[in-house]
């Protein structure tokens, strides 16, 4: 294993943030590793999820904000459910994507991608336009073919739409969308 | 069945993507006597996307929902997808567990929402509200030459606070259900382990690779299909079984059921009300083998007819004394 380096200064303002952000005390973690031992992603991962938590006690706030581990994670709640700390881990790595997105330390450019275009259609139509989707995060992603394989396969099924349908109050959603952003302008 | 009528939220894959899970889940909730109603312009759930940007604004795209359902008059609505199910009970629990919270999400909407909606899985509607007992009532024809392995994915029962429903690490509801419909299942330990989720497009590799190990689990199981309750584990299993087959160099060729399809066959409706035609790898093969379940009886009882006669021939021919 290779050794952390803790040489860095502890931010303890990291600590006390994700603390408020998260409602969980990393303090409470005693390693025993049963998290990372369930993880079905911790092959993919720079540092297993036990690190994290370890990394985050320490407020290691750079290694972790830049970490993959942080977008690799599926939200699968192994983690949380076998923590008996009770911690609810996934929330923990959760709410450091949505710290890490903030700040603008991305490693997983994308995940994050994928994740916006996601988010674009929905602003956009009030429901997921799954072909546009896709078509959306292979040209902002460069990688054109991206699934280009699958295609011709669900095509011929009937089960892609090739035109967006737009819900009745799909500016409500998109008032959903304008009010979170002028609210985190207020916050800063 | 203490209620008949329920809110019925299918979310986006079921409109697309998902589309059979969608028809059989209507097909099945007929036949069992359940009236499903639409919220009135529902919209996406924000799903896996949305909590990577916000809490608030995450519990918020659901409570819209939320807040549309409990204008209906409807206390109770059924998600068929895990991803739609845990982001409103997790909207739902921390508005009602924490007053700022909730005033701060209903900040971000027209609607707000009160809290008076309960959200369960369509799984868990049918295992738990509609019961065994009246979902093996309907059944009229048997699958006699299906292996099911039920594949759960990941956060149908987990976290147990969330999900509040069977094991967050032995379910065995779709097991049971499967079985009161007469329908042979397969006990694996990768019923849960998670197929690699809503990664498939930035890394399917991974994905890939993870869902290589479900579809090798359910094979070791002695399966030959498997149940899913799950839009997006389904792709993964399913429509990415040719990536799987292509990135591992394997050849699987396993048929990947919603579990309220094989209901539906149970029940004697059509495949292709059931939606069995969208189905990528083909479940042709096995559904053909399909009989009613008198066909089944009599199928058995010739039998068991002819098992006895082959324990009644050699005592014929036997000179020995009979032991006892």
């Amino acid at each position: 294993m290779d050794a952390l380096n803790l040489t860095s200064s502890t931010d303890s303002n990291f600590i006390e943030q994700m603390k408020r952000e998260s409602g969980q005390d990393p303090a409470l973690c005693y390693q025993c590793g049963n998290c990372t031992a369930g993880c079905p992603y911790t092959q993919y991962f720079d540092y297993p999820v036990s690190q994290i938590m370890r990394l985050l006690q320490t407020g290691q706030k750079d290694t972790i904000l830049s970490s993959k581990a942080i977008w690799l994670c599926a939200t699968c709640e192994t983690c949380t459910t076998r923590c008996p700390c009770e911690i609810d881990v996934a929330r923990v790595m959760d709410t450091l994507r949505i710290v890490a997105r903030r700040e603008g330390k991305v490693s997983e450019k994308n995940i994050k991608l994928f994740y916006d275009a996601f988010l674009d259609s929905m602003k956009q139509h009030g429901r997921l336009f799954e072909m546009g989707t896709l078509l959306s995060y292979n040209i902002k992603s460069g990688r054109v073919f991206t699934d280009a394989d699958l295609g011709p396969k669900i095509m011929a099924k009937g089960k892609i739409h090739f035109l967006p349908k737009n819900i009745k109050g799909k500016d409500k959603v998109e008032k959903i969308f304008s009010r979170f952003r002028e609210k985190a302008k207020r916050h800063g | 069945m203490a209620e008949k009528e329920y809110a019925y939220y299918g979310g986006c894959s079921l409109e697309g993507t998902a589309i059979e899970y969608d028809m059989s889940v209507k097909q099945v909730m007929k036949k069992l006597g359940v009236s499903l109603r639409e919220p009135e312009d529902w919209s996406c759930c924000g799903s896996t996307p949305a909590h990577t940007v916000d809490h608030v604004f995450a519990a918020a795209l659901a409570a819209r929902n939320l807040a549309i359902i409990e204008k209906m008059g409807t206390s109770t609505v059924t998600l068929p997808c895990p991803s739609c199910l845990t982001v409103f009970k997790r909207a739902h629990l921390s508005m009602m567990g924490d007053a700022s919270f909730k005033r701060e999400v209903n900040e971000l909407l027209d609607e707000p929402y009160n809290g008076g909606v309960t959200s369960k899985s369509t799984l868990q509607l049918m295992y738990e509200d509609i019961g065994l007992e009246a979902v093996a009532a309907k059944v009229t024809h048997a699958l006699p030459d299906l292996v099911v392995a039920p594949y759960y994915g990941c956060i149908l029962t987990r976290p147990p606070e969330i999900a509040q429903f069977d094991d967050p690490e032995n379910p065995i509801s779709m097991d049971k259900i499967l079985e009161a419909v007469g329908v042979k299942v397969a006990d694996y330990a990768f019923k849960m382990e998670c197929c690699g989720a809503a990664f498939g497009v930035p890394k399917r590799e991974m994905v890939n690779k993870l869902t290589f190990k479900v579809l090798s689990m359910a094979l070791d199981a002695g399966a030959n299909c498997i149940a899913v309750a799950c839009p997006l584990c389904q792709q993964n299993l399913d429509l990415r079984q040719s990536q799987v087959n292509s990135t591992m160099g394997t050849n699987f060729n396993i048929p990947i059921l919603y579990f309220s399809q094989i209901v539906g066959l149970t029940y004697g409706l059509s495949p292709k009300e059931l939606g069995l035609d969208k189905l990528i790898v083909s479940a042709d093969a096995l559904i053909g083998t399909r009989i009613t379940v008198e066909e089944l009886a009599q199928r058995e009882a010739a039998r068991k007819a002819e098992e006895k006669a082959k324990k009644v021939k050699p005592k014929e021919d036997d000179t020995k004394p009979e032991e006892s």
